[in-house]
C-alpha cells in the first residue's frame, strides 16, 4: 500500500511540475533521469536477482528507439503504438537473446550481450529506410490536448513508464518468480535439482528487462527529433544500467531507483558544469568503489546504519 | 569476388589475424588461463599504445619502447591481480562474479576518460621509417607496417608459447588453470602464481599496444572495438589455448578482411562479434577447448 502511495505522490509531482515550472530545461533533464530509472530497474531484474551481467542495454533500448522511428516513418502512428511496438520488439530480441545465449555463464553471457549490441548497431548503420549511419530526421507532431509543449508530454509518459517498470520489478521481486532467479544466482545448479524451472525463468527475466529497455528507447527518436546509430547504441547506456543498481544496491526493487536518480542527476550536473568526460569518469570510479568496498550498495549501508544504531 | 582479389583479401587477412591474435594473447593468459573475466585487458593495451606514443617522442622506436614498458606494466599487473583477489576472489561468495566483472568495466572506463583527459579525443599516431611505406609483389602492395607487426606477433606469440611449455613457472600457471587444489597440494601458492601470470598477461598487453599504434592511429574509445575482437579470438580458440589463439586470430582476420573487401567497412565490426555469438551459441568450448 505504501508503495502505491508513494507512487502515487510522484506521479502527481511529476504533473505538478509541468504545471508549475515554466523552465523546459528541467523537463528535458529529468527526462533522462527517469529513463535511466527504467533502464537500471529493467537491468536489475536480469543481473541483480538471477545474477547474469547484461551489457546489451544499448541493443534493447536502440532496437525500441528504431522500431518507433521506423513506425512513425511509415504510418505516423501515435506515441502509445510506437511504444507498444518498441517494447514488444525489445522483448522478442531479449526472448532470442535468451534462447541462445542463457546457457551460457557470467562473463561468457556478458561478452555475448555485447556482441549483441554491436551487431545490432551494424544492421541499422546498413537499413537505408531507417536513415543509415547519418540518421534520421523526425517532425515531431503537435502536442496532445493537456500538454502545453510535447517534451512536457514525454516526461509525464516517461513518469508512468518508470512507476510501471518499478511496480513490475517489485512484483517479480515479492513472487515465486524472484524467489526462483535468486536460486538462480545463489546456485544454479542447486536451483535446478530443487525443480525451479531454470531456463524458463532466465528466459522470462530476459524478455520483460528487454521489454522494459525497448519501452526506454521507444520515445528517445521523438525527444531528439532525430536518430542515428552511433549514439543509439552508444555502450554509454549500458553504464548507466549496470553501475546504477550496483551503487543503489542489487537486493531491492528501490537500489537502482536510488542508484539511477543519484547517479544520473550527478550526471546532469557535472556535464552543465564540468565536461562530458568528467562524468564517465566519475560514473567508473563510483562503480569501483562501490564494487570493491559497499557491495550491498547504498541499501546495503543504509541497512547497516539502522541496525547499528539499535542497541 | 574474382579469384586475385580474394588472395590479396586473405593475404592480408594473414597479417592482419595474427595481429589479432597477439593481442589477444595476453587475454588468453589472464581470462582464458586464469578465469579472470578481464573486461579491461584492451583498455590496458590502448593505455600501452599512449605509453608507447609517449616515449616515441623522446626518440625511440616504437617497438622498442614497447619492449621498455613491458617491466613496469608486469608490476601494475600484478598489483591489479593482488587488488581483484583481495576485494573478490578471496572473499568468494555469491556475487563476486558479477561484482568482479562490473569491477573490470569500471577500471576500463576509468581508463579510457583518464586517456581522453589526458591525451583529449584526438587520434595519436608515432612515426617510424616502416611505417607509410609499402612492399610491392607484382600488383599487391603490402604496407611495410604491416609486416612488422606480424614479425613482431609471431616472436612474441612463440615466445609466450615457450615460455608456458617450458619454463618451469610457465609450467605451474598452466597447472593453475588445470587443477587449483593439486597445485595447492604440491606446496605451491596458486596466487602468487596467478599473479605473476596476470603480471605476464599485462606486459604482453603493452607489447600489443606498441603493434595496436604501428598498425594504425589510436583513440581512447578504441578498446571497445577490441572487447569484441579479442573476446571472440580467445573463446573461439578455446580457453587458454596458444595454438588455438594463433588459429583463432587467423581466422578472424581471414574473414574479416574477406567481408570488407565484399561488402565493405561498415558491416566489418559485426564480423568479429558475429563470429563470438555464433561459437558461444553452438560451441561454447571453442574449437581448442580445454
Amino acid at each position: 500500500m505504501r508503495f502505491w502511495i508513494a507512487a502515487g505522490f510522484a506521479l502527481a509531482l511529476a504533473a505538478a511540475a509541468t504545471v508549475m515550472l515554466k523552465n523546459e530545461y528541467y523537463f528535458f533533464a529529468g527526462y533522462t533521469v527517469l529513463m535511466f530509472v527504467v533502464l537500471a530497474t529493467a537491468w536489475n531484474i536480469l543481473g541483480g536477482y538471477a545474477g547474469y551481467v547484461n551489457f546489451g542495454t544499448p541493443a534493447f533500448f536502440g532496437l525500441g528507439a528504431y522500431s518507433a522511428a521506423v513506425l512513425f516513418k511509415a504510418t505516423a502512428a501515435p506515441l502509445a503504438l510506437q511504444l507498444l511496438l518498441a517494447a514488444t520488439m525489445s522483448g522478442l530480441l531479449g526472448f532470442a537473446a535468451g534462447m541462445l545465449t542463457l546457457r551460457l555463464r557470467g562473463i561468457f553471457f556478458a561478452i555475448a550481450t555485447i556482441a549483441l549490441t554491436v551487431i545490432m548497431e551494424t544492421l541499422f548503420i546498413n537499413w537505408r529506410y531507417a536513415g543509415g549511419a547519418t540518421g534520421l530526421q523526425l517532425l515531431r507532431p503537435p502536442p496532445t490536448v493537456p500538454f502545453e509543449s510535447y517534451i512536457k508530454m514525454l516526461f509525464v509518459l516517461m513518469a508512468l513508464l518508470a512507476v510501471a517498470a518499478v511496480a513490475i520489478a517489485r512484483y517479480i521481486e515479492r513472487s515465486w518468480i524472484g524467489r526462483g532467479l535468486r536460486a538462480i544466482r545463489d546456485s544454479e545448479e542447486a536451483a535446478e535439482c530443487s525443480g525451479v524451472p531454470t531456463l524458463r525463468l532466465k528466459l522470462f527475466a530476459c524478455t520483460v528487462s528487454g521489454a522494459l529497455m525497448g519501452a526506454a528507447g521507444a520515445t528517445m527518436p521523438m525527444y531528439l527529433s532525430f536518430i542515428e546509430p552511433a549514439s543509439t547504441f552508444n555502450l554509454n547506456y549500458a553504464i548507466g544500467a549496470l553501475a546504477s543498481p550496483m551503487i543503489g544496491g542489487t537486493a531491492s526493487y528501490l537500489g537502482p531507483v536510488i542508484g539511477a536518480i543519484l547517479l544520473s542527476t550527478i550526471q546532469q550536473v557535472v556535464t552543465v558544469t564540468i565536461s562530458g568526460e568528467m562524468n564517465v569518469m566519475i560514473v567508473g570510479v563510483m562503480l569501483v568503489v562501490f564494487v570493491v568496498a559497499a557491495p550491498e550498495g547504498i541499501l546495503g549501508l543504509f541497512r547497516k546504519f539502522v541496525s547499528s544504531r539499535k542497541p | 569476388m574474382p579469384l586475385d582479389l580474394l588472395l590479396e583479401a586473405v593475404i592480408f587477412g594473414v597479417l592482419l589475424g595474427c595481429f589479432y591474435a597477439a593481442v589477444s594473447m595476453g587475454l588468453s593468459v589472464s581470462f582464458g588461463l586464469l578465469d579472470v573475466p578481464h573486461v579491461a585487458h584492451p583498455a590496458i593495451m590502448v593505455f600501452g599504445a599512449y605509453c608507447t606514443f609517449l616515449l616515441t617522442r623522446y626518440g625511440l622506436d616504437p617497438i622498442v619502447a614497447g619492449v621498455l614498458l613491458m617491466p613496469p606494466f608486469f608490476l601494475l599487473g600484478m598489483a591489479v591481480y593482488r587488488f581483484y583477489y583481495e576485494a573478490f576472489e578471496k572473499r568468494g561468495g555469491k556475487e563476486a562474479g558479477v561484482r568482479g566483472i562490473a569491477f573490470f568495466f569500471g577500471l576500463a572506463l576509468v581508463i579510457e576518460v583518464g586517456l581522453i583527459l589526458g591525451f583529449g579525443v584526438d587520434q595519436r599516431m608515432v612515426e617510424a621509417a616502416y611505417i607509410g611505406n609499402s612492399l610491392s609483389i607484382g600488383d599487391m602492395r603490402i604496407p611495410l607496417r604491416f609486416l612488422v607487426a606480424f614479425g613482431v606477433a609471431l616472436v612474441l606469440m612463440s615466445a609466450l608459447m615457450l615460455y608456458l611449455s617450458k619454463t618451469f613457472t610457465g609450467r605451474a600457471i598452466k597447472a593453475v588453470a588445470q587443477d587449483e587444489p593439486a597445485l595447492r597440494l604440491m606446496g605451491a601458492n596458486p596466487v602468487r602464481i596467478k599473479q605473476w601470470a596476470f603480471g605476464i598477461a599485462t606486459a604482453v598487453a603493452a607489447l600489443s599496444g606498441a603493434l595496436l599504434i604501428i598498425i594504425g592511429p589510436v583513440e581512447p574509445g578504441l578498446d571497445r572495438v577490441y572487447i569484441g575482437r579479442t573476446f571472440s579470438v580467445v573463446v573461439l580458440a578455446g580457453l587458454g589455448s596458444m595454438t588455438g589463439t594463433l588459429a583463432a586470430g587467423l581466422i578472424l582476420g581471414i574473414s574479416e578482411s574477406i567481408v570488407l573487401m565484399q561488402f565493405g567497412a561498415s558491416w566489418a565490426p559485426a564480423v568479429s562479434f558475429g563470429l563470438l555469438l555464433i561459437v558461444l551459441g553452438f560451441r561454447p568450448q571453442g574449437l581448442f577447448g580445454r
